[in-house]
């Protein structure tokens, strides 16, 4: 059995930034795997430790050099190879609608031909939260979008779904399936150290659309990005300022205002 | 943009329509107006024809009922609405960005070879569609313009007003073959029950990831415990285990309505907003002076919690 998961590395910007044009400058972002892909390496991992059979587990990406990092990551915990696929055209464009990226991982997964494909929910940096199905579609496999709970069974992933306001929803896709992982299925693990020395000689293959097959015509997106800045607060927010005890004291009239406290 | 209509998805579930519906009017009635053209609404499975009765609202010209099956499968949304959109030909498809959203539109954007841009918050008509959306947890707002005609978006639940006054739209049948079903639902299933029920709560003392650690955790208890509180968490406490499920605040958590929410080191994400914005008055402490969750805030304090809860437990003692 072959497990494809895909992976992202994400940019979280500092407390304090700067936007300058249609960028945050790079001094202010700090980059991390996609906590949501975090989830999807970890039951990708489970699977092939928990079954008799062979599991190989394959992690992609679509990202530039500095994503090595994240991707030794999901090495180290566990990941057999990993494919990261970037050249000039990926690097020049601004703004790859969702569908896009996901044909351009779909390329990589007709070559792997997995039986199981996991993605993360969303991204935590641009939120499109799509990738993974429209890679389904792509694919022409089964899906199911926000999986908080998943067995295999056969040729068969029983699932649960997270619906909102605490429902789940209880579901069965055959396989082969592309699955997007919710945050709290499982306990991600860390990377031991034996796993960190391990991930440096795992193959780890850079490819570019032109070896995919793909003409960097996918990529023409009729979206341009526009414009980027702080959200105007429409806050009316009291900030109270001070040291901690002046603080406490401010929040302590509000709360007591607000009955807070009271016999 | 050509011609200028919209198609609207409304959702449902368990034989309600989600408030998302009447959202998705509301934008869509607008995005229509400016395109110069009518908003078509579609609503798929359980009893359509009591659904598109109360779906019928001022602005909507037409409502397509296709009833096939009871609850949402992806399967069956996905078909109708491909077919709806080829048999109508609008400008603009336009989806809600919830869990069941989020399971379908991308692959009819992928089927029907359109952009898709999710989860907008703001949407105008200049001489291109203009999307506003969030990067960065809501720390940066974007706007994208749409080349494109057709298109695929999702908007936001609860950034548009529900469209409420009565309409006369038509109602009409739509037959698809939905084809076979790769996907079953076999059932729901409620979760989040347990001894406390933070949705009846008065005063709630809620918990995000700047607890960093679950020790640490003692330390909200106690505030909660000198204010009388209940205690509540992001989604991540209780991802981590650190407490209960039933005490997550959120869109796939419980929904609050206190007289008091203090969020102690909690960001203010989108979905856990969508399960607090309606406490009477909101309370924020986090470090980060840029955090969404002031945006929202009634009063807030930028420091450190581990500073500012001690001293306020020593006040309430
Ligand atoms: C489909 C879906 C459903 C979801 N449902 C929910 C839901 O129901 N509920 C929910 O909460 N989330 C939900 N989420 C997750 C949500 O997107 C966020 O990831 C989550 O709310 C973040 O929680 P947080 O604010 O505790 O953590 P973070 O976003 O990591 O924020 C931690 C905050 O703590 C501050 N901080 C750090 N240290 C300190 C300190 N010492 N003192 C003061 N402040 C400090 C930081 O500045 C930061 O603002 C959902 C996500 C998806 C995709």
């Amino acid at each position: 059995m072959k497990v494809l998961v895909t992976v992202k590395e994400v940019a979280e910007v500092a407390d304090d930034f700067e936007i300058e044009g249609l960028s945050v400058p790079e001094t202010f972002l700090e980059y991390d795997l996609n906590e949501w892909d975090d989830y999807a390496v970890e039951a990708a991992v489970r699977i092939a430790e928990e079954r008799e059979e062979d599991v190989e587990v394959v992690a992609v990406t679509v990202g530039p050099e500095r994503s090595e990092e994240t991707i030794r990551m999901a090495l180290a915990k566990g990941v057999d190879r990993a494919v990261r696929v970037w050249d000039d055209a990926l690097a020049a464009a601004e703004l790859v609608d969702p569908t896009a990226t996901a044909r351009v991982i779909a390329a990589v997964a007709e070559a792997e031909d997995p039986d199981l494909v996991l993605s993360g929910v969303q991204a935590a940096d641009d939120g499109f939260g799509a990738t993974g199905v429209a890679l389904a579609e792509h694919l022409d496999y089964g899906w199911a979008a926000v999986v908080n709970d998943l067995e295999l069974d056969g040729d068969e992933a029983a699932v649960r779904r997270e619906l909102e306001g605490g429902v789940e929803e209880l579901t069965t896709v055959p396989l082969p399936a592309v699955l997007t992982i919710q945050t709290g299925i499982n306990e991600p693990r860390y990377a031991s150290l034996r796993g960190i020395r391990q991930a440096q000689r795992k193959e780890l293959d850079v490819r570019t659309l032109g070896d995919l097959g793909l003409d960097p015509a996918v990529l023409d997106g009729d979206l341009t990005l526009a414009g980027m800045k702080k959200p105007e607060s429409e806050s009316d927010a009291t900030l109270f300022e001070g040291s901690p005890e002046e603080t406490a004291a401010d929040l302590e009239t509000v709360l007591r205002d607000a009955g807070v406290g009271a016999e | 943009m050509s011609d200028g209509d919209v198609l609207a998805v409304a959702e449902h579930r368990r034989g309600d329509l989600r408030p998302v519906s009447f959202e998705l009017i509301a934008a869509g009635r607008d995005l229509a107006e400016d395109l110069g053209g009518d908003l078509h609404v579609a609503v798929i499975g359980g009893d359509v024809d009591g659904l598109a009765e109360r779906l019928n609202r001022a602005g909507v010209e037409a409502i397509h009922t296709v009833p096939e099956g009871e609850e949402f499968n992806h399967d069956v949304y996905a078909a109708a609405t491909t077919a709806l959109f080829e048999s109508l030909e609008p400008s603009v498809l336009l989806l809600p960005n919830s869990v069941n959203g989020l399971d379908y539109a991308p692959a009819v954007a992928t089927r029907l070879s359109t952009p898709l841009v999710s989860d907008a918050v703001g949407l105008t008509v200049e001489d291109d569609l203009v999307v506003t959306r969030e990067m960065y947890g809501s720390k940066v707002e974007t706007t994208v313009e749409v080349a494109a005609d057709p298109v695929a978006l999702t908007i936001r639940g609860g950034e548009w007003p529900a469209a409420e006054e009565p309409g006369d739209a038509e109602i009409t049948p739509f037959e698809v073959d939905v084809g076979d079903l790769r996907s079953t639902v076999r059932g729901f299933e409620e979760v989040g029950a347990g001894d406390v029920d933070i949705s009846e709560a008065e005063f709630i003392v809620s918990v995000g990831r700047g607890i960093e650690e679950e020790e640490n955790l003692e330390l909200v208890e106690e505030l909660a415990d000198a204010l009388d509180a209940t205690l509540a968490a992001s989604r991540p406490i209780v991802d981590n285990g650190w407490l209960p499920k039933n005490r997550q605040v959120g869109q796939s958590g419980k929904v609050v309505t206190p007289k008091v929410y203090l969020a102690l080191g909690i960001s203010g994400a989108v979905q856990h907003v969508a399960g607090m914005k309606g406490a009477d008055t909101i309370i924020a402490v986090n470090t980060d002076p840029d955090a969404p969750i002031f945006d929202i805030a009634d009063y807030g304090v930028v420091d450190d919690l581990f500073e500012v809860v001690p001293e306020l437990i020593e006040r309430f003692e």
